[in-house]
Formats: C-alpha cells, sequence, structure tokens
C-alpha cells in the first residue's frame, strides 16, 4: 500500500517532442485514479513513467516515501496490466503469474499458495491453469493478466486500457470486476482509458489530459458538473454537450443565443464581460421540450435516434443553423423536419471564455 | 480446389505422380546401382532393378573402402560429416540467435552499422574470400581439425536476419512485461526469446544441418589428413580416383549412406520445420 506522488513530472522525447508538460498529483493510498484523454494526449507515456519504463525527463515521482526516478520497474512495487495482454504465449496460465514470482525468489509453496488465491479470486479454473494462453477466450486472457498483477502483491496496480481489446458485452463486465477488485484489495491504482464511460464509472477521481497539459482534476461528478474547460466538458458526457457561440449582452445580464431568444444570467455578475463573445455550453439531456412561447430556441429537427430508454434528437436552430443535440428519457414521437421549442434550465450553463477555452464562473 | 470432379483429379494426381518420378528417378538408380558389383555396372545398359549384392557393397564400403584405396571403410567419414555439420548448425543459430538480439533489444553507438556489417557479409560467401580465409584458418593452426572445417563457416548473416525479422515480430509489450516480472536481459532471452524461437531455431537448424553437410569446397582446401575427410569430399575422390574405371556401385553406396543423415534431419523436424517458415502469430 502507498500514494503516488507526481512532483511536476515532464518528458521531453530525443527528438526534442515534449509530450508531458508537467504533471502534479498525489494519488493517495487506496485511491483510484483514472487518466483519461484522447489518443496521443499523453495518458499512457504517464503511466509508463509511473511504470519505469519510460525515463522521467524532469520532476520527481515518488512511491510511498521513495522516489522511484531512476529505479528498475521490478523494483518499485507495482504491477502492470497492458492493452494487449502482454501474456508469454509458451507458458502455461500458470507459469505466467508465477514467472515474476520466480524470478523474485520465493518458494513453490509460496508461490502455488499466492498462484491459486489469485485464480480464485480472477475464478480461473485449475484446468485452465494449465492452457495456453492462446487456448483462452479473449475475457479469459485478461483475467490472468490481472492475475499475474494480483500475485506481486503490489502498493500500486497501473492499467494501460486494458478493456479496449474486448467486446463491449465482455468491457462492462470487467469493469464491474475491476471495480469490485480495487475495492477489495484496496491497492492504489492508476488506470488509462479513452474511454469517458469507463473513466467516470471506475475512478475516484479522474485526470483529463489533453496534449501533455493536465486539462482537470477531479471527482466524475466534479468534471460532469463543473468541467473546468471547454475540453473537458465537450469530452466528459455522451452524446457531447453542446456549445453555442452567443454574445454578452452591452447590460452584462443576459446572452444573446439566436434572433429574438436571449437568457438572462449572472445577476449583473459578468458585466466586465459586456457585449463580448462568450462559448455557452449546456448538455443534451439538460435541454428540454417545452411549451411554445418567448425564449425558446425553434429546433429543427434532422434527425432522431432511437435507443430504447432515451431519444436523441439532433437538428439545428438559427441562421448559422447551429447544431444541438437534445436528450429526453423514454420513447418520443419527433419527426424530421418538425420544429420544437426548447429551453434549458440555468442551472445546467456553462459559460466558457472563446479566447482561453476556461470556465467562467457566474 | 475445392470443386470434386474426377478428370481433375485425375489430372492432379497425373502431374504429381510423374513429378515424384522424375525427382526420385535418379535416387532409384543410385540405389539401383549400390546393390550391383562392378561387372554388371560395366555393361550397358544399365540396371533398373536391384541386383543381390547390397549388404555385400555396403560392408565393403564400410570396412574395406575402394580397391587400391587404403583399406578403410568410410565410416569415420561420415561421424567428420556429422561432427562438422552439427557444429556448423549449432555455431550458427547460437552467434545468429545472440547477435540478433543485442541488434534488436540494445541500443549502442553505431548500431545500425553493425547491423548493415553484417549484412553485408551476404556479399562474401567462403568461395569469394576463400584464400585470405585459408590464410587467416592456416595462421591460427586450424588446419586439419574440426575447428578449421567449420569456424569460417558459421559467421552468418542469413540467420543473424531471420532471427532479427522474427525479433521484430515479437510485441514490444511481452519485454516490459518481463521488465516489470524483474526479468534482466538473459532471463528475458532465455526464458522468453528462445523460447518463443523455437519453430524458428528449428527450421534453420534443417536448413544449416544440410548446408554443413554438404561443404564440398571448404573441407577440399583445409584437410590434408585423410582422417579429417567428410563423406561429401570423398564421393568426389572416389570418381578421380583410380586410373581405372569409377567403381561406380561402391560409389553409389557412398552416396547413398550420405544422403540418410539429412533426410533423417527433414523427416524428425518436418513438422517444425514447416512451422517454423510460415508460422507468422506470435
Amino acid at each position: 500500500m502507498a500514494s503516488v506522488t507526481l512532483d511536476n513530472i515532464q518528458k521531453t522525447y530525443p527528438n526534442g517532442f515534449k509530450a508531458i508538460h508537467g504533471v502534479d498529483v498525489e494519488v493517495k493510498d487506496g485511491e483510484f485514479l483514472v487518466l483519461v484523454g484522447p489518443s496521443g494526449c499523453g495518458k499512457s507515456t504517464l503511466l509508463r513513467m509511473v511504470a519505469g519504463l519510460e525515463t522521467v525527463t524532469d520532476g520527481s515521482l515518488k512511491i510511498g516515501e521513495r522516489e522511484v526516478n531512476n529505479v528498475e520497474p521490478s523494483k518499485r512495487d507495482i504491477a502492470m496490466v497492458f492493452q494487449n495482454y502482454a501474456l508469454y504465449p509458451h507458458m502455461s496460465v500458470y507459469a505466467n503469474m508465477a514467472y515474476g514470482l520466480k524470478i523474485m525468489g520465493l518458494g513453490k509453496a509460496e508461490i502455488d499458495e499466492r498462484v491459486k488465491n489469485a485464480a480464485s479470486i480472477l475464478e480461473l479454473t485449475e484446468e485452465q491453469l494449465e492452457r495456453k494462453p492462446r487456448e483462452l477466450s479473449g475475457g479469459q486472457r485478461q483475467r490472468v493478466a490481472m492475475g499475474r498483477a494480483i500475485v506481486r502483491k503490489p502498493s500500486v496496480f497501473l492499467f494501460d486500457e486494458p478493456l479496449s481489446n474486448l467486446d463491449a458485452k465482455l468491457r462492462v463486465q470487467m469493469r464491474v470486476e475491476i471495480k469490485r477488485l480495487q475495492e477489495s484489495l484496496g491497492i492504489t491504482s492508476i488506470y488509462v482509458t479513452h474511454d469517458q464511460v469507463e473513466a467516470m464509472t471506475l475512478g475516484h477521481r479522474l485526470m483529463v489530459l489533453n496534449g501533455g497539459n493536465v486539462e482537470q482534476l477531479g471527482t466524475p461528478l466534479e468534471l460532469y458538473e463543473k468541467p473546468a474547460s471547454l475540453f473537458v466538458a465537450q469530452f466528459i458526457g455522451s452524446p457531447a454537450m453542446n456549445i453555442v457561440d452567443t454574445k454578452m449582452h452591452e447590460n452584462g445580464n443576459e446572452v444573446t443565443i439566436a434572433q429574438n431568444v436571449s437568457l438572462a444570467l449572472g445577476g449583473g455578475r459578468l458585466k466586465d464581460r459586456a457585449g463580448q463573445a462568450l462559448k455557452l455550453g449546456v448538455r443534451p439531456e439538460h435541454l428540454v421540450i417545452s411549451e411554445e412561447g418567448a425564449n425558446t430556441l425553434p429546433l429543427i429537427v434532422t434527425l432522431v435516434e432511437h435507443l430504447g430508454a432515451d431519444t436523441l434528437i439532433h437538428g439545428h436552430f438559427g441562421d448559422d443553423k447551429t447544431d444541438l443535440t437534445v436528450r429526453c428519457s423514454g420513447t418520443q414521437s419527433v419527426k424530421v423536419g418538425e420544429k420544437l421549442p426548447i429551453t434549458a434550465s440555468l442551472d445546467h450553463i456553462h459559460l466558457f471564455d472563446p479566447a482561453t477555452e476556461k470556465r467562467i464562473e457566474f | 480446389m475445392i470443386e470434386n470432379r474426377p478428370f481433375l483429379k485425375f489430372i492432379e494426381h497425373l502431374v504429381l505422380i510423374l513429378g515424384v518420378l522424375v525427382v526420385a528417378f535418379p535416387l532409384w538408380m543410385t540405389f539401383v546401382a549400390a546393390t550391383h558389383d562392378a561387372a554388371r555396372m560395366g555393361q550397358v545398359p544399365l540396371p533398373v532393378l536391384p541386383g543381390p549384392h547390397f549388404f555385400r557393397n555396403l560392408d565393403v564400403v564400410l570396412n574395406e573402402g575402394l580397391w587400391g584405396g587404403d583399406g578403410s571403410g568410410v565410416g569415420y567419414m561420415l561421424v567428420n560429416s556429422m561432427i562438422m555439420a552439427l557444429l556448423i548448425a549449432f555455431g550458427k543459430i547460437v552467434i545468429s540467435l545472440t547477435s540478433a538480439f543485442a541488434i534488436v533489444y540494445f541500443r549502442f553507438p553505431f548500431r545500425m552499422g553493425f547491423f548493415w556489417l553484417i549484412f553485408i557479409t551476404l556479399m562474401l560467401p567462403v568461395e569469394v574470400r576463400i584464400l585470405p580465409t585459408y590464410e587467416v584458418v592456416a595462421k591460427l593452426g586450424m588446419l586439419d581439425n574440426y575447428w578449421g572445417l567449420t569456424v569460417p563457416l558459421i559467421a552468418s548473416a542469413t540467420a543473424t536476419f531471420m532471427f532479427r525479422q522474427v525479433f521484430l515480430t515479437i510485441p514490444d509489450e511481452l519485454l516490459e512485461a518481463a521488465r516489470i516480472d524483474g526479468a534482466g536481459p538473459f532471463r528475458f532471452f532465455k526464458d522468453i526469446l528462445v523460447p518463443m524461437s523455437r519453430t524458428n531455431i528449428a527450421a534453420l537448424f534443417v536448413i544449416l544441418f544440410i548446408y554443413g553437410w554438404n561443404q564440398y569446397l571448404w573441407p577440399l582446401l583445409v584437410t590434408t589428413d585423410q582422417s579429417m575427410y567428410t563423406i561429401v569430399m570423398q564421393i568426389g575422390r572416389m570418381l578421380e580416383g583410380a586410373e581405372e574405371a569409377p567403381q561406380w556401385h561402391l560409389i553409389m553406396m557412398t552416396a547413398l549412406l550420405s544422403v540418410i543423415p539429412p533426410v533423417l534431419v527433414v523427416l524428425f523436424m518436418q513438422k517444425l520445420f514447416v512451422q517454423g517458415l510460415t508460422e507468422t502469430e506470435k
């Protein structure tokens, strides 16, 4: 059990490409931290630096109280689960799990006990332990890869997109298992994914990375309710948040969304932005179809997706045909080409500065 | 062909049978010649059916040698050939495995330079560099022994290149998993790389064993002591040896004997051989 402390961690590749621009975070003992972001954002690089598979260019990396910048991966007291499982194909499942322990110099009885124990946690049968990885299904291989991590009894688990090779149904099932496992073992975990649903459901805290910078660090709900930037706002939540270009009225009290449609907000607290352009964000699930009336957006429906539990209505409004997605619960009988009056409640509106893309509190 | 048409099947088999006949006929003639005596082999037309002298010829070849020879058989030459072929095969595999390991997994200065240097030696087989190589071997005092027979043939660019390609197909994650498991370079090599290249090693062994076994020119140069002669050399020497007509029945028996070890190697390692050359999944 240990915490992981990253202090101004940076990574510059020999060719001059800067992958990580300084990350600070303290992963508390037993915490589940998820690194999330689009591909190429540096999340895997960061994880591999913690694992010791990439060198740290600058900054200090601590596992527990010990600085491990220059410590071999095997000496860092970590275990890693790889995206493509990285099982040794010529070894049986048992030998795969036992290999690291053998190198550690543990006795046969101890190894046997640990492997059997991990197998029972992961519901791998005795018979499966004797098989080769290629004779197992994807989900079982993923279990073996986790077993190989568990038997090491590490202080930190590192997961590098472990579920992205599985089909959708299995992914949901394994997600639950990973969550349960982490909670019962209480081992500090860092998990990399590009899937925001996985991130939201697994993590105690999420770190959203973009281009090697930390966009936001917080609990899943913090990220959902108060995204710190336009990037986080659009990355977290599915379907993505609607972003509409607006303009703050000269009185500093209301924004103009479309012709004749404006929204009063801020209670005068945004006076210094009077007359400025702003980006307004509202999630599809926070838009409602209301009665025809003043201050509703006339949405012209272009596409309706029936998901069963929900209905997604895509459409546009205004002269510049701004796209908007609305998510309604249940089945809605809406037809393409129809004009719907849309409103949003003030609590669920986010404002962003178009230049810095940062959140504006109001 | 998935279609089931009797006429096509007939043609297929006809072509295959003709092919087998063409390939097997010289072997059959060798065998037939080895079963007759010298007198029958001197008459035309040559026999196409086996005669009664197989075991007599075998006995002569193994225990007496040719008429007019020194009276020793070819048995020790088979042993020489075997030792030479095995040393060449194992030596090449060990050297190329380790050099491919170095080139693929270690970052050292002029890494690619070394790789191309090894690669360039493909253009310099023994036949091309035969005089300088002979000079070196002679000065090292390796004439007339197994080292002289094998060492110059061992350095191998083809095998190094092949293992490099094999190692490149092994995913990096395996190396990383091994590093996290605490395996150092040597352990990774021994526990993971070599077992994973098992079929490729076997395939290469078959090829190299036959390559070593069939060496003719080089053994001819570096051996003057008859006790170091190889079987393939001996077949050549038998043809030009005496003033009289070649003793075909004994030469063919020797040829037959010299074919057996490579055939056995191919037969027993056939499955691994095919896997090693075709299997790509790691």
